[in-house]
């Protein structure tokens, strides 16, 4: 078969980026490896219940009215309205660190009034901090590195204060460890404390389904259970991609969501990639089932970032799990959420992938039964005692994400070297999501968007 | 094509592109971007659903021709021509 274009994942960004080129009237095949779409961010049903792979919250959520933020403006591009996506506003969430803790909400108003009351000297700082992240052109595609802890040293004069800005920002988007590039600090602070966290009632498959009905009214074609083995490559150019049974296909242009390194892998000419560019930032994730609503046993944030020590270390530990720092969240604590059939929490803590790959299949089955029992210890100090309100619980470790999506390590978050403009080492092979350098789910659906304009609809 | 036909095509082009933007009362002579808040993706977008409906495609270099509703008017008009009425 001869595409316009072929498109390897399912995932957010791939969807997206299929939407796009779909409409307007590319022939283009999403070549999806798993059974299920989603990628990162799928969906699954256990014992009669649905559960999210990953899902805390949709991030870059804004009231109707406002413009020119990535929600409406990826929205508009793939002509989907906000009912699309069913997204319900948080109420708070919070940072808590020894002794001290934050709360933040949709405004980020609220963020800077509880800034100014515990930490008061810090308030006039903060504020001109915001306004910098404000006024930061964040759309640039090269840009030098610049990092984000030297960087608020200079705002900010308080390192507790810079810690617990930090965590949340971390975990939800940052590929290397230590320190970030502060381009990147700047897309996500927008994106939690200027915008904000927002949940579909039915999770994300409300998302998925969507994307997924878009994209085949718009006559693209999507084939499951077919993985990508091989893209034969001549004249620094992909000639053709290779699926299973021997079976190949050919497009003018190939977009990649399945990650530099991973896409590298693929390409029969491919370059090494060096150590250092490989991601090693990955998870896990406890997924606990409750007789009740965390609300009802006195918990009523929807996420909540902790760290047990003044300094916050983001980083791949060197034991399975670091227990140090975690986020909790509670999917009912959104507006209209409170009306679910039974309770849910999720706990995600930095994990060492190294360690649950090496596992045999009984050691690996002990440890996740070990961390249960941290997870349920955790969350008496963090959100309530629920343990005689426990129904059941899931686990996801690196393993899982690597089984899953086929992510290296399972580095959620990718390459720590973000490829901004897509390109690679050939002239029609271009990556979009995670290791474009846009994360998370509306980050991945915006990356999806920009390589396809970019490189195939503004190419003509 | 007629002017105001033309100048209905953009419009319902708008509204699908940026179907939030209040397109009852834009004025003809003034920048649809100053009126309208359409960004440079939002640009790109009306002149793809002019390719896409009406085949006709437009060189980078001519956008600007698309600023206001009467210069697409003049702009496309001799481009539309051949579409029937
Ligand atoms: C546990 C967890 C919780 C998360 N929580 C949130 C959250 O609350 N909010 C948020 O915004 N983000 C969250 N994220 C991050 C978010 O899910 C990702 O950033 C986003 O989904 C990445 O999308 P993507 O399109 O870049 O990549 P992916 O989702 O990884 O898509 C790539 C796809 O390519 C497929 N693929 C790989 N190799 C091949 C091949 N050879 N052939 C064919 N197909 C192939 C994979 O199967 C996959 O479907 C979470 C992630 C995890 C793991």
């Amino acid at each position: 078969m001869d595409y316009d274009v072929i498109i390897i994942g399912a995932g957010m960004s791939g969807l997206a980026a299929g939407i796009r080129l779909a409409y307007f009237g590319k022939r283009v095949c999403i070549l999806e490896k798993h059974y299920a779409f989603g990628g990162l961010n799928s969906y699954y049903r256990l014992d009669g219940r649905d559960f999210d792979v990953g899902l805390h919250a949709v991030t870059n959520f804004v009231g109707p009215g406002v413009r020119g933020t990535p929600l409406p403006k990826l929205l508009r591009q793939l002509r989907m309205s906000r009912n699309d996506f069913d997204l319900q506003p948080q109420v708070f969430s919070e940072i808590r660190f020894p002794g001290v803790s934050l709360r933040f909400t949709n405004d980020l108003n609220d963020l800077i009034a509880d800034v100014a009351e515990k930490f008061p000297a810090e308030a006039d700082r903060f504020r001109k901090l915001c306004e910098h992240v404000r006024d930061f052109d964040d759309v640039v595609l090269l840009s030098d590195y610049q990092s984000t802890r030297e960087t608020l040293k200079e705002f900010l004069h308080e390192p507790m204060l810079i810690e617990m800005l930090l965590c949340p920002i971390m975990y939800y988007g940052s590929a290397e460890e230590h320190d970030m590039d502060f381009l990147q600090f700047v897309i996500i602070f927008k994106s939690l404390y200027c915008e904000g966290f927002a949940r579909p009632r039915d999770g994300v498959r409300k998302i998925i389904k969507a994307l997924v009905k878009k994209f085949r009214s718009c006559g693209g074609e999507l084939r499951m259970q077919t993985a990508v083995e091989r893209l034969d490559v001549a004249d620094d150019r992909v000639t053709s991609v290779a699926i299973g049974g021997g079976e190949t296909l050919t497009c003018s242009t190939v977009l990649s969501s399945a990650g530099y390194v991973e896409t590298m892998r693929f390409c029969e000419d491919g370059p090494t990639v060096p150590a250092d560019e490989v991601g090693r930032v990955s998870f896990v994730e406890t997924i606990a089932v409750l007789d009740k609503l965390p609300q009802q046993l006195g918990h009523e944030a929807a996420i909540v970032f902790f760290n047990d020590c003044e300094t916050f270390t983001y980083a791949m530990p060197e034991v399975p799990v670091d227990l140090r720092s975690g986020v909790v969240c509670c999917p009912s604590n959104y507006e209209g959420h409170d009306d679910m059939p039974e309770g849910l929490l999720r706990m995600t803590w930095l994990a060492n992938s190294g360690v649950w790959m090496a596992d045999g299949e009984e050691a690996y089955r002990q440890r996740k039964i070990d961390y249960l029992s941290e997870f349920k210890t955790q969350a008496r100090r963090y959100v309530a005692d629920f343990d005689e309100h426990f129904v059941v619980s899931d686990m996801f470790t690196p393993r899982t994400i690597q089984r899953f999506t086929g992510r290296v390590n399972g580095a959620v978050y990718g390459s720590p070297r973000k490829r901004r403009d897509g390109r690679t080492h050939l002239k029609n092979l271009f990556l979009c999501g995670t290791d474009q350098g846009y994360l998370g789910i509306i980050g991945a659906l915006l990356s999806g968007i920009t390589i396809a304009n970019m490189h195939v609809l503004a190419e003509e | 094509m007629g002017d105001q036909r033309i100048k209905n095509i953009i419009l319902e082009i708008i509204s699908v592109v940026a179907p939030d933007a209040e397109i009852t009362d834009v004025k003809a002579d003034v920048r649809l971007r100053d009126q309208l808040d359409l960004d440079s993706m939002d640009f790109l977008d009306i002149v793809m659903e002019l390719r896409k409906r009406y085949k006709i495609e437009i060189p980078k270099e001519e956008y600007p021709e698309l600023a206001t509703l009467d210069s697409c008017a003049a702009y496309l008009g001799p481009k539309l021509a051949a579409v029937p009425a």
